[in-house]
Parts: structure tokens; C-alpha cells; sequence
């Protein structure tokens, strides 16, 4: 077990190593930095000056170093736009993308793990067609398009929530729905057929054949089962959620870390881009780890590997 | 009972007329292959022959004209059967030429990442050890970059317009063919008739285009559907974040970003193009899920 | 209910615990219906191990899993009687169902590897039936099963509480499974090839433990089998299934002396007898293929397989009575059971 937790570990810590490298990478592909921070209007002095104040006269590797150094301190840079310290700025927007894609990764959960129990018992019914049917479009419906409708829906036409903004608790309601509702047709149909192909298996005939009630055969020991493989998607998920968000923030104006990803593209204000990316993927490294390590929780049968 | 009398070629060619036969009535029989195939073909039509559909042209502005509501619609005509945009350009002819950027995006996205990630998850699949090792390193450092953002950023870096977007999305779309590829292979690998190509002494590209890929082709064409999808939707995204295609390309996404501060008063600005893209995609999805069932008819779980 | 029964224990000892009367299952498939049990008759005495005995695909699972009530929702269950100590079993509502299930009549399965749940400790998966049936401590249940545990053999019974089905093998897996039968002291206790499975040496001493656990616990068994061998070793009445129906029941030990049907006769060809099976000598086999059960089966289901079949295997043998408690459905039943009167009519004729 904690050998397994230690390579996956490792495995971890490299993956982000590269991405940290494609991440500067992404810097250098940027063009002259000190002219686009200069900007049309500075002249050839001040543009040098930049390149010096920034250390960007300074040798490609050394600069990697340097900034890489500093990433592990989690001193990301100075933003180019804001003027302000990169890690500043995130640590500022990251409580609302987390609120975010958890309220997301619930409204995920919530859904798609009834109604895939519901689904595979009530196989062929009208819940398990209409559950399919809301897999099906769900995949296909783009979820710009969908948080779009939502806001005519509920916030034009019945006024239910804001369209925008994070201020109150109803401010998330919408983005989170937007968002969630793209992860919920994977959810959904994993638990759907993880519980159809556990219902068939013998330990729940043994379950039944100790005349236990139907709902601690279901509950307790399918639904036990068919869970695992969902924990481990729903970490993946919550991992693209957070990568999304930069989606659904630009729709419902939400000052996140996905909205200042955006603004800072826009603006090629690339040190908060690079710090973005890589916390981003940071966090997915660090959730598909946690998932492993749940699943072998889980699992018994994994503990021993 | 004829049939047993009857010589074995016979039995052969009636064997193989059945299978066909079959194709095409599980084909029928297959509700989502049917209605997407249909939906497909009637779209990839509408791209082709778009100058010819097209009622006006997508790029004409009239000032005089803007924002006509669609004909269904107090106020419409059918001079405008969708209306027009704020700049008056006709929306159904802008819809139609979307058609085009869509699908195109679509299917080369699909052919450059499908090339990437099938050779590089056959090569992991047939070779395994230190090879599959560094594939399988490639993949989880793929997979761990946040597709929309790393597009977005680097689509800023080159330029948005179509080319740029289409070579980042193949150049990122790869995984899930690297995936199915690598498994399937495995698979394949200790399979008889490749044992038997390598006893024989058939070269390496012998054996991998010859016996390997035929065999895994029809999981991979399922994962192509799947990638198309997902690369006009990626595509529809960066456009609407204004990353994508640049105006005053008709592409779907752009027209949900440009009508998107009418769409309070209008909201068929947005729900016309939004409609178009859910339709394409879900048949393309439904497509892809009838391929599926008409592979492994025994994986199905409906 | 309860009460009842045990008044009818004190009071009635000549009533069988379980009586099943043309007991059919008909499961729909692709072709049709498949006549998986054909209308079988035969009783349970309490405390007795019966053996159902017949090849793979006769009815005897589904026998099993009829009586358990744990066949699948499509399936149709008919009997003129299924009774298990006055429950009429097939009027019975699902709630008083599983209130028998694991409490009165338990069972134990053919693969232990996948019989237990990999998610649950082995110590959850003994106590939660208990507990479920009678109001007993988490302590109490804890202890019943480490008892249990014991006795079917197993060592450091606590620490195998605490573990996994994943640590243990098969063998081990058996014995669980015996064990958890065993919770709440059931009257009957099902047991569907639980030794087949295993490896020779095992099943051995799962059948040594078995037997014995019957004798000790005074529960009665329905041991399902297609080996004959185990059949001698632990059976006290056998009933011999074939294509769905009960062809024979007797005694063991009148089974193995005065088989009285053909197909019977064919399974003891079947097995070597040592002493009499000369070493390098070929087994006999019966030749032939079981009849379809989706179409209708005319007359005796083995007259295509019978050496001895004539005209009147075209219609439906009767059960005829051989001796007392020994049943064969064979229309030359008297004759088999004799093989002398053979002789005798072949002379006369």
C-alpha cells in the first residue's frame, strides 16, 4: 500500500515537473515579453529596462530555474497587468473556482448516482429512458450554450437567481448547475452499469439468500461496489471541472481564478497564465492521487497491491 | 435443410449475402445509428452545397436590417426565415456556411489527433515495456493539462483563426485514441495470427499496419465520433471566449458570442446557433453510440 | 408463527419439514419457455441429508434456487404443495420470505471465491444476517460467529474476522460460507454443489464437515450434486433428477444396492468402484444427449438414451413404488429393480 501510494507519488511530483516546463515553455513561445509589457507606445530604453528588471536578459535556463525556484515557494512572479504578485491574485480568486467546482462536483453526484441506481434497477423503465435520454444530451449540449440558457431562464424570465456574480450563495446556483451537468452524463452512466453488472454477481444472491432487506442488499452491498469506479471519475472530473471553470466563470462573470485566466489571456499577461495552468494541473495530479488512494480504501481487494 | 446438400461454396456466397443482410437490418434495427447517420448526412450535404442553399450571402451587412426576428416570429418574413444579426446579416446563411466550419474542424482535428495518439498507443500496446512506460508518462502529463485553458492560451499566442485552432485541438485531442489504441493492441499482441506474422519474419510496419491496425480500427473509428464531437464543441468554446475563429466567420460559437448582450430581448440570437451545435453533436454522439452496439453487440448495456 | 411451528414439532413428528409436490419453474428465453423443472415431487424429514443428484442443466439449481425464492423475477414458479413447516411457500408474502431466508432456511453455493462480498470483513458478512433475524448484541452476534468460525475448522478466528474474502482461499471461503449458513441454526439448510469447486483433498473435509456439522446441529440439508461418489458418502436419501423431473428417490443405501431406473443404473456404471473397476478398464459412459426442455419432451425424457426402451417409453412412465420409501419413474421399474425377475419373464416369454 504505501509503496504504491509512494510510486504514484513520484510518478506525481514528475508529471509536474513537465508541466512546469511546457508552462515556461508557454513564456517563451510568447514572443518579446518586454515589448508586449512595454506595450505599443514604450520606447526602446524602457523596453530595455524591462527586459533587466524583469530577468529577462538573462539566460533562458537560468530564467527556468529562477522561476521554477520560486514556483515551489509558490511565488509565481509579478502579474505584467495587475501589478500585483501573481500568488496575490490567485489566492484571492481561488475560494470562489473551489466553491465552484465542488458545488458543481455535488450537484454531479447528486444527480447522476440516483438515478443510475434507479436506472439499472428499473432497467428498460421510463426513469432509466429518461435518464439515458438526459446522458445523451447532456454530452452534446455545449455548456457555454447551456449556462447561457439558464440565465434567460432563470434569472430573466422567472428571476429565481442573479444572473451573475459571487456575492450570495444563489450567485453559484446557476454556474454550478451549468457546469455539474456536463460531468453528470459520465457519472451516470458508469453507475449505472457498474450496479447492473453487480446486481448480477454472487454475493448478492448470497446477500438475499441471508434474507437481508432489499435495501441493505442495494445500499450496502451493490451500491458499495459499484461506487468505486464513480469516486475515481468524479476526482477526474473535478480536475476538468476546475480547468472548465474558466468557461462558465467568463458566462456568469464569477471573479475566479477561471475569469482572471481569461482576462490575463486576453491581456498576455502570461506569468498569472503560467501559474494558472500549472495550479490547474497541480490540482488534477493531486485529485487522480487522492482518487487512487480512495479506490484502494475502497477496494480491499487493492490494499494489497 | 437444402443448404446441407448444397456445396460448401455455395453455402459460403449464401453465408455471405445473410451477413450483409444483417448489417443492414441491425443497422435499421439500431435506432440511434439511424437517426444520427441520417442527421449527419443531412448536414455534411448542407456544408457541401451551402452556396447553393444559402438564401443570401453570409458576410452581406445591411445596417437597415438588423436584428430581424425569425419567421416564426410576429414580425418576420421570409425574406430572413432566421433573421438577422445586429449587423443584419442573414442568419440562416450565416447558420448554413457554420456548417462547414464545424465540420471541418470536426474531422481534421480528428485525423491529426487520431494519427497521434494511434501510433503512440500502438506503439505502447505491441512494444510494452520502457516504451509504453514513457507513452503512458506522455499521457498522464496530457491529461493532467487543462485542455480549454492550454488552448485558449496558446490560441492567443498564434493568432485565432481556423488553421490555429485545428492544429492546438489535434495537437491536444489525442488521448483517448492513445488509450483505446494501447489497450486494443495489448490485446492483439499475443493474439495467434500475430505470433504467427512474427514467426514468419513479416516486418515490423508489416505486421502493425497490416494485421494490428485493421483489428483495432473499428474501436478507434468509435473514438474518432467521440473526438469529433468533442473538437467542435472545444472549437464552438474558444470561439465564443474569442480565441476560435475570428469574425466575421460564421462559426457557431462566434454567433452565440456575438449575440450574447442581445440575447435578454432576443434570445433566438443564441438559442439558433446553440440548437445547431446541440443537434450535431448529439447526432454525431448518437452515431458513435449505434458503432458501438453494432461492434460489440454483447457490450451494450441497454 | 414461530410458535406454531414448534408446537408442531412436539406434536407432529411424522410431518416431512419441507414437502414440494409437482414443483414447476418455467424460465422464458429467446426460443420459448424452458421447462427447467418438470413437475418433481419429494419431502425434507427433519434432520436428514437428502442428495439431488443429476447432471449439469437438470433442474436441480433451479429446485434450489425455486425453494430459496431467489430465482429471477421473470421466472414462474407453479407447485401443487411447497411446504416448509407449514409456510405454504408459494403464497408466501416477499416480507415473511426473506424473514425465512437466512434464519430458517439457509444456503450455501457452488463458487465460494465470488459467494462473499470483497468489500465487507468476513466477521460483517457472519453477524449482519444474525443480526437482521434475531435482536441479538453486536457482542453476541460477534461471539456466535467467532464460535462458528471455530468450528468449521478455521484457526486465529478472530483475526479472520477482521480480514477480507481476498486473504483467504477457497477452502477457507467454504467454510465461511457454512458458517454463515449456520448463524441462526436454520431447520434446512441448502447446499448447491458447495464442494465442486474445491480441490479433491478439500472437498474431503468439507463434506467430513458438513455431515458432521448436520449431525451436531440436528439441521437438515438438501445437498445438491452431480457426483455420485459424495452421494455414498453423506447422503441418508438420495433423489435423482433428470431432465427436469425426479426419475428416483430412495435410501442411499437402497439406491446403490437396487438402482430401479436406467439412467440411474448408467450414473453407477459411471463411477469406479474400487475392487471391482479393473485398473485401465473403460468407464462406461451413457451415450446420447439430454432433451431440449424449451419443446414439449413425450413420454420417458431418457428413452432416447436407453438401452432398454421399447414402445412403451413413448408414453409417460408413472412413479412406481419399488419397495417402501423407494420410487422409481420407469415403466420396467420392477423389473430393474429385480434383475432375477428379468431372467425369469425372459424365460418365460
Amino acid at each position: 500500500m504505501w509503496a504504491f501510494v509512494f510510486k504514484r507519488t513520484l510518478i506525481a511530483l514528475s508529471v509536474a515537473l513537465t508541466i512546469s516546463v511546457l508552462c515556461f515553455s508557454l513564456l517563451q513561445l510568447s514572443g518579446d515579453l518586454a515589448l508586449s509589457i512595454g506595450g505599443p507606445e514604450a520606447t526602446a530604453e524602457q523596453v530595455e529596462q524591462i527586459r533587466v528588471e524583469y530577468g529577462l536578459d538573462r539566460p533562458v535556463l537560468e530564467q527556468f530555474t529562477t522561476w521554477l525556484w520560486g514556483a515551489v515557494q509558490l511565488d509565481f512572479g509579478r502579474s505584467y497587468y495587475y501589478q500585483s504578485e501573481v500568488m496575490d491574485l490567485v489566492v484571492e480568486r481561488l475560494p470562489v473556482t473551489m466553491t465552484l467546482g465542488i458545488l458543481a462536483l455535488a450537484i454531479a453526484l447528486g444527480v447522476s448516482i440516483p438515478l443510475g441506481v434507479v436506472a439499472a434497477l428499473k432497467r428498460g423503465s421510463w426513469i432509466d429512458r429518461t435518464a439515458m435520454a438526459i446522458a445523451v444530451t447532456g454530452q452534446a449540449m455545449p455548456n457555454f450554450w447551456f449556462g447561457l440558457t439558464l440565465i434567460i431562464l432563470f434569472a430573466v424570465k422567472l428571476q429565481w437567481f442573479p444572473a451573475a456574480g459571487s456575492d450570495s450563495w444563489q450567485g453559484f446556483v446557476l454556474p454550478a448547475v451549468a457546469l455539474g451537468y456536463y460531468a453528470t452524463p459520465a457519472m451516470m452512466r458508469l453507475t449505472r452499469s457498474g450496479m447492473l453488472e453487480v446486481l448480477e454477481a454472487d454475493y448478492i444472491r448470497t446477500a438475499r439468500a441471508k434474507g437481508l432487506r432489499t435495501g441493505t442488499v442495494i445500499f450496502k452491498h451493490a451500491l458499495r461496489n459499484a461506487v468505486i469506479p464513480v469516486v475515481a471519475l468524479a476526482a477526474v472530473e473535478l480536475g476538468f471541472m476546475l480547468g472548465g471553470s474558466v468557461v462558465i466563470e467568463t458566462v456568469f462573470s464569477l471573479r475566479g481564478l477561471g475569469q482572471l485566466a481569461w482576462n490575463a489571456i486576453s491581456r498576455n499577461d502570461y506569468p498569472v497564465v503560467q501559474a494558472i495552468v500549472l495550479i490547474i494541473a497541480l490540482f488534477y495530479i493531486v485529485l487522480t492521487l487522492l482518487a487512487d488512494i480512495l479506490n484502494a480504501v475502497l477496494d480491499p481487494r487493492l490494499r494489497a497491491r | 435443410m437444402a443448404h446441407t446438400l448444397s456445396p460448401p461454396v455455395a453455402a459460403e456466397q449464401h453465408f455471405v449475402g445473410s451477413w450483409q443482410s444483417r448489417l443492414l437490418r441491425s443497422t435499421l434495427n439500431n435506432r440511434n445509428l439511424t437517426i444520427g447517420l441520417l442527421i449527419i448526412t443531412s448536414l455534411g450535404l448542407v456544408a457541401l452545397l451551402a452556396p447553393w442553399l444559402a438564401p443570401h450571402d453570409p458576410y452581406l451587412q445591411n445596417t437597415a436590417n438588423r436584428m430581424v426576428p425569425p419567421i416564426w416570429h410576429e414580425t418576420g418574413s421570409w425574406t430572413h426565415p432566421l433573421g438577422t444579426d445586429r449587423l443584419g446579416r442573414d442568419y440562416l446563411s450565416r447558420l448554413i456556411y457554420g456548417t462547414r466550419i464545424s465540420l471541418f474542424i470536426g474531422l481534421v482535428v480528428a485525423l491529426i489527433s487520431g494519427l497521434i495518439g494511434t501510433t503512440l498507443g500502438v506503439l505502447a500496446g505491441y512494444f510494452g515495456g520502457r516504451v509504453d512506460a514513457v507513452v503512458s508518462y506522455l499521457l498522464t502529463t496530457r491529461l493532467a493539462m487543462p485542455v480549454v485553458l492550454v488552448a485558449l492560451a496558446m490560441a492567443s499566442l498564434m493568432g485565432g483563426s481556423m488553421l490555429s485552432v485545428t492544429l492546438l485541438l489535434g495537437l491536444l485531442l489525442w488521448d483517448r485514441f492513445a488509450v483505446v489504441a494501447r489497450s486494443a493492441t495489448q490485446q492483439l499482441r499475443d493474439a495467434e495470427y500475430v505470433q504467427a506474422a512474427q514467426a514468419l519474419g513479416c516486418s515490423l510496419p508489416y505486421i502493425l499496419l497490416r494485421e494490428v491496425l485493421p483489428n483495432i480500427a473499428g474501436a478507434l473509428i468509435v473514438v474518432a465520433t467521440l473526438e469529433v464531437a468533442n473538437a467542435i464543441l472545444l472549437e464552438a468554446t474558444l470561439s465564443f471566449l474569442g480565441m476560435g475563429v475570428q469574425p466575421p466567420s460564421p462559426s457557431w460559437g462566434l454567433m452565440i458570442a456575438e449575440g450574447k448582450a442581445y440575447m435578454f430581448f432576443q434570445p433566438w440570437v443564441i438559442t439558433i446557433p446553440g440548437s445547431a451545435l446541440f443537434i450535431l453533436v448529439l447526432s454525431i454522439n448518437l452515431l458513435g453510440d449505434g458503432l458501438r452496439d453494432l461492434s460489440a453487440p454483447g457490450g451494450r448495456n441497454e | 408463527m414461530s410458535n406454531l411451528s414448534s408446537a408442531e414439532r412436539s406434536t407432529a413428528p411424522v410431518s416431512p419439514l419441507l414437502t414440494v409436490k409437482q414443483l414447476r419453474v418455467d424460465l422464458p428465453v429467446a426460443k420459448g419457455t424452458l421447462h427447467a423443472v418438470r413437475g418433481i415431487d419429494f419431502h425434507v424429514e427433519r434432520g436428514e441429508m437428502l442428495c439431488l443428484v443429476g447432471e449439469s442443466g437438470c433442474g436441480k439449481s433451479m429446485t434450489s434456487l425455486a425453494l430459496m425464492g431467489l430465482l429471477p423475477r421473470k421466472a414462474q414458479v407453479n407447485a401443487d404443495c411447497l411446504d416448509f413447516d407449514g409456510v405454504d411457500l408459494l403464497t408466501v408474502s416477499d416480507r415473511e420470505r426473506s424473514n425465512l431466508r437466512g434464519a430458517r432456511m439457509a444456503m450455501i453455493f457452488q463458487e465460494p471465491m465470488t459467494a462473499l462480498n470483497p468489500a465487507y470483513t468476513l466477521g460483517n458478512q457472519l453477524c449482519e444476517a444474525l443480526r437482521r433475524h434475531q435482536r441479538v448484541s453486536r457482542k453476541a452476534a460477534h461471539d456466535r460467529a467467532l464460535y462458528l468460525l471455530e468450528r468449521v475448522g478455521i484457526s486465529a478466528a478472530e483475526e479472520r474476522m477482521r480480514q477480507y474474502p481476498h486473504q483467504l482461499s477457497g477452502g477457507l471461503r467454504q467454510r465461511v460460507m457454512i458458517a454463515m449458513a449456520l448463524m441462526c441454526e436454520p431447520d434446512l439448510i441448502i447446499a448447491d454443489e458447495p464442494t465442486t469447486a474445491l480441490d479433491v483433498t478439500i472437498q474431503a473435509q468439507i463434506l467430513h464437515l458438513l455431515r458432521d456439522l448436520q449431525q451436531e446441529f440436528g439441521t437438515a440439508v438438501i445437498f445438491i450434486t452431480h457426483d455420485l461418489g459424495v452421494v455414498a458418502r453423506i447422503a441418508d436419501r438420495v433423489a435423482v433428477m433428470y431432465a427436469g423431473e425426479v426419475i428416483e428417490t430412495a435410501s442411499a443405501q437402497a439406491l446403490f444396492q437396487a438402482p430401479s431406473h436406467p439412467y440411474t443404473q448408467g450414473l453407477l456404471r459411471c463411477i469406479p468402484t474400487p475392487g471391482k473397476t479393473l485398473p485401465g478398464s473403460r468407464l462406461q459412459a451413457i451415450p446420447g444427449v439430454v432433451p431440449n426442455l424449451v419443446e414439449k419432451v413425450d413420454g420417458c425424457a431418457f428413452c432416447n438414451r436407453c438401452d432398454q426402451a421399447d414402445e412403451l417409453c413413448h408414453t409417460t412412465p408413472p412413479l412406481q413404488t419399488v419397495a417402501d420409501g423407494h420410487l422409481s419413474r420407469c415403466h420396467f421399474a420392477h423389473q430393474l429393480a429385480n434383475p432375477a425377475t428379468i431372467n425369469a419373464q425372459e424365460v418365460t416369454l
